[in-house]
């Protein structure tokens, strides 16, 4: 029964997803299979966002599925079943840059993913990502920005890492709005990845290697 | 001799025109979205352009006057004043919220709930004074408590009713209505006689007009990007509803605009329906139906829609050969420029596309460079106008410099 659980997810079937997750529950199957399943759901999410058959609409959509059945499991799921991270990512707005949609995408796809996800949140100060690299060693920084404003931000942020001895420690992808690639050279960050889905094909890739 | 402002103001608009109408004009024109970009010039704070009109005349006139594009693209900016006077918590800006350095910024949000779509259609005026407006603006929270605008209608009976504007709180909110509004009159009044000096100065309005989309009227102010993209799975027909609804009220702004202005451009800045938005298929459902319905009512008008494609078109390019040809001006942000004058050629006239990150980042040579790249392929032919792809508030100087006389130099047709 789970393929159909991951295929009601990925297909986008909300209502078929949660009658699904209910009568396992019911029958009580153990929550952790079911987030299990979610998870795979969500790889075939990614999977397709990344043929260009999804879009970010599918993304927000799947999301909230997710979120639906993380209510309906969280009452029974009792203490460690936990699912094991794949790695850590402390991500956020830089300084001057109030905007969230966009960086929430992705620190929603990441924790989906499997990784650990410490959000700063929006309007970040370098500082602040300094002390919360230092507090919890994450393999990846995402630094994400909407506007032109956030360009030299991101540069103060890289280099405010570097200027902390932590900038071997940690990878640093840029995205967001009007970042691109010369963005990516400017800051003296490691990548610019478009879209959510390629940001988190990235985080994986970085943790295997590390 | 040196021409006068007002042959260099025909001379303009001649070859804006000329391209717009896909003739070959004289040479490339240019036009530049400067956003705060003159604040930072004349340097001013980007806090002094929202609340004080004379220095920010000032700066816009400098900047225009030292870079002489062909037109100019007016800086959407709203009083702080007035901002301040409603309480408005659905921007932040600067001096407000954000840096006094800074551009003002939106905070997004489900300002309509799912829920409240029959509400907003059964009697749109009544939900947007007591429920919109107070839930944007702060200090017109007590308007909620008002009775139901339409109770007010039955004759002399109901003049009673009155007294509930009269209840303390209520007189507080209408009160501050009264002060935004002044505020607002002075302001608009100071950018109306900004614009008739720099008409003066010789340079036209790219648009007097302007207005949105239907659909993004409804992601960008109503139900919020999450909200939006949520009911095209769950509520699809209350949304499409909703763009159809908008549609008329969107066609007369711009109209409007263009009979108050002079002006025939209409701008359309456009957000949530380019690439990677929705796919094709949801954008020929939700996004284009009321949005070429807004330019065929312009076009019919006898104005001309300039729409400001957002992001990445690539993928839709071939959709804008509905619109008939030569009556539409299209603003390229991030799409191909290559595919875009391959799909386009001698049926749309594009502007765009140089890159914020190359015009903030890179030297003046490398934007030169790739304007040089431009005119020789998309500049070929006419029917193209040079500028940036985005609002370019924190460019370098040099290198708008370097785009505008690069373009005046090489740009020339015969
Ligand atoms: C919708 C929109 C609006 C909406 C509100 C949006 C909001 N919530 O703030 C409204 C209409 C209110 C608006 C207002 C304005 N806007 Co606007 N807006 C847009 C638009 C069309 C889309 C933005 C959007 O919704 N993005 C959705 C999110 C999900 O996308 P995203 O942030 O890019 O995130 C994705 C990826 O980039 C990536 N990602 C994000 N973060 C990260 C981080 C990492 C590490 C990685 C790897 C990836 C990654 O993943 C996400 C999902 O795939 C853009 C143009 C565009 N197409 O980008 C202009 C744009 C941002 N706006 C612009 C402007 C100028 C304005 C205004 C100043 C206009 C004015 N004069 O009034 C105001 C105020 C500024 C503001 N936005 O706050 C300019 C910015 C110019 C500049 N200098 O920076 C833009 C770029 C348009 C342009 N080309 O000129 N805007």
């Amino acid at each position: 029964m789970t393929d159909n659980l991951v295929d009601a997810i990925a297909d986008l079937k909300e209502e078929e997803a949660l009658r699904i997750v209910k009568s396992k529950l019911d029958s009580g199957e153990p929550p952790a299979k079911i987030l299990e399943a979610s998870r795979k759901a969500l790889e075939i999410v990614g999977a397709r966002f990344a043929k260009c058959e999804y879009f970010i609409p599918d993304l927000v959509y799947s999301g909230e599925i997710l979120k639906e059945i993380s209510e309906l499991v969280k009452p029974k799921l009792k203490g460690a079943t936990q699912l094991e991270h794949l790695g850590k990512c402390v991500i956020g707005t830089v300084a001057g840059d109030i905007h969230d949609i966009g960086k929430d995408i992705v620190a929603f796809m990441l924790d989906a993913n499997g990784f650990e996800v410490v959000d700063l949140g929006v309007d970040v100060p370098a500082r602040k990502f300094v002390e919360k690299i230092q507090e919890v060693n994450p393999q990846v920084v995402g630094l994400s920005g909407f506007l032109t404003l956030a360009f030299d931000s991101m540069k103060e942020t890289v280099e405010a890492i570097r200027a902390a001895g932590l900038r071997d420690k940690v990878k640093i992808m840029v995205g967001g709005g009007q970042i691109d690639d010369e963005v990516r050279k400017y800051a003296g960050a490691d990548a610019y990845r478009p879209d959510a889905v390629a940001a988190v094909l990235l985080a994986k890739e970085w943790v295997r290697r590390a | 001799m040196a021409k006068t402002p007002a042959e260099l103001y025909r001379e303009r608009t001649r070859r804006v025109e000329d391209a717009i109408q896909l003739k070959v004009p004289d040479r490339v024109p240019l036009v530049v979205s400067f956003g705060l970009f003159p604040a930072k010039y004349a340097g001013i704070t980007c806090q002094d352009a929202y609340y004080d009109s004379e220095k920010w005349g000032a700066a816009v006139k400098k900047t225009l006057l030292d870079f002489k594009p062909d037109m100019y693209h007016g800086s959407a900016i709203v009083s702080g004043a007035v901002l301040g006077h409603l309480g408005c918590t659905q921007v932040k800006w600067p001096g407000d919220g954000v840096s006094p350095h800074h551009t003002h910024q939106f905070v997004e949000g489900e300002y309509m709930k799912a829920d409240e779509y029959d509400a907003f259609f059964e009697d749109p005026s009544d939900w947007v004074v007591r429920t919109y407006m107070p839930r944007i603006y702060k200090n017109l929270g007590p308007l909620k408590s008002l009775p139901r605008l339409s109770s007010m209608v039955f004759g002399y009976g109901q003049a009673m009713q009155v007294g509930a504007l009269a209840a303390p709180d209520v007189a507080g909110a209408l009160d501050a209505l009264v002060k935004a509004g002044l505020a607002a009159r002075d302001w608009q009044a100071a950018h109306n006689s900004l614009h008739k000096e720099i008409i003066e100065l010789g340079f036209p309005l790219v648009s007097g007009p302007s207005t949105n989309a239907p659909f993004d009227m409804v992601t960008d102010y109503l139900r919020g990007m999450r909200g939006t993209m949520l009911d095209m799975y769950r509520q699809p027909e209350k949304l499409i509803k909703a763009c159809e609804m908008l549609l008329p009220l969107l066609i007369e702004r711009g109209v409007s605009g263009a009979r108050r202005s002079g002006n025939p451009r209409v701008f359309i800045p456009t957000h949530r329906g380019s690439d990677g938005f929705m796919s094709l298929k949801q954008f020929e459902i939700f996004y284009w139906p009321t949005f070429k319905k807004l330019m065929m009512a312009f076009i019919d008008e006898g104005l001309t829609p300039c729409p400001f494609l957002e992001g990445d078109w690539t993928q839709r390019l071939e959709i804008l050969l509905e619109l008939p040809k030569g009556k539409v001006l299209g603003h390229f942000d991030r799409t191909d420029m290559k595919r875009a004058k391959e799909v386009l050629v001698g049926h749309m006239c594009i502007r765009g596309n140089v890159p914020s990150s190359l015009l903030q980042t890179r030297s003046p040579q490398e934007v030169i460079d790739y304007c040089k790249q431009l005119i020789d392929v998309v500049g070929k032919g006419g029917g193209f106008i040079m500028a940036p792809g985005c609002v370019v508030d924190e460019a370098k100087p040099e290198n708008i410099r370097a785009m505008i006389d690069f373009t005046k130099e090489y740009g020339v047709y015969h």
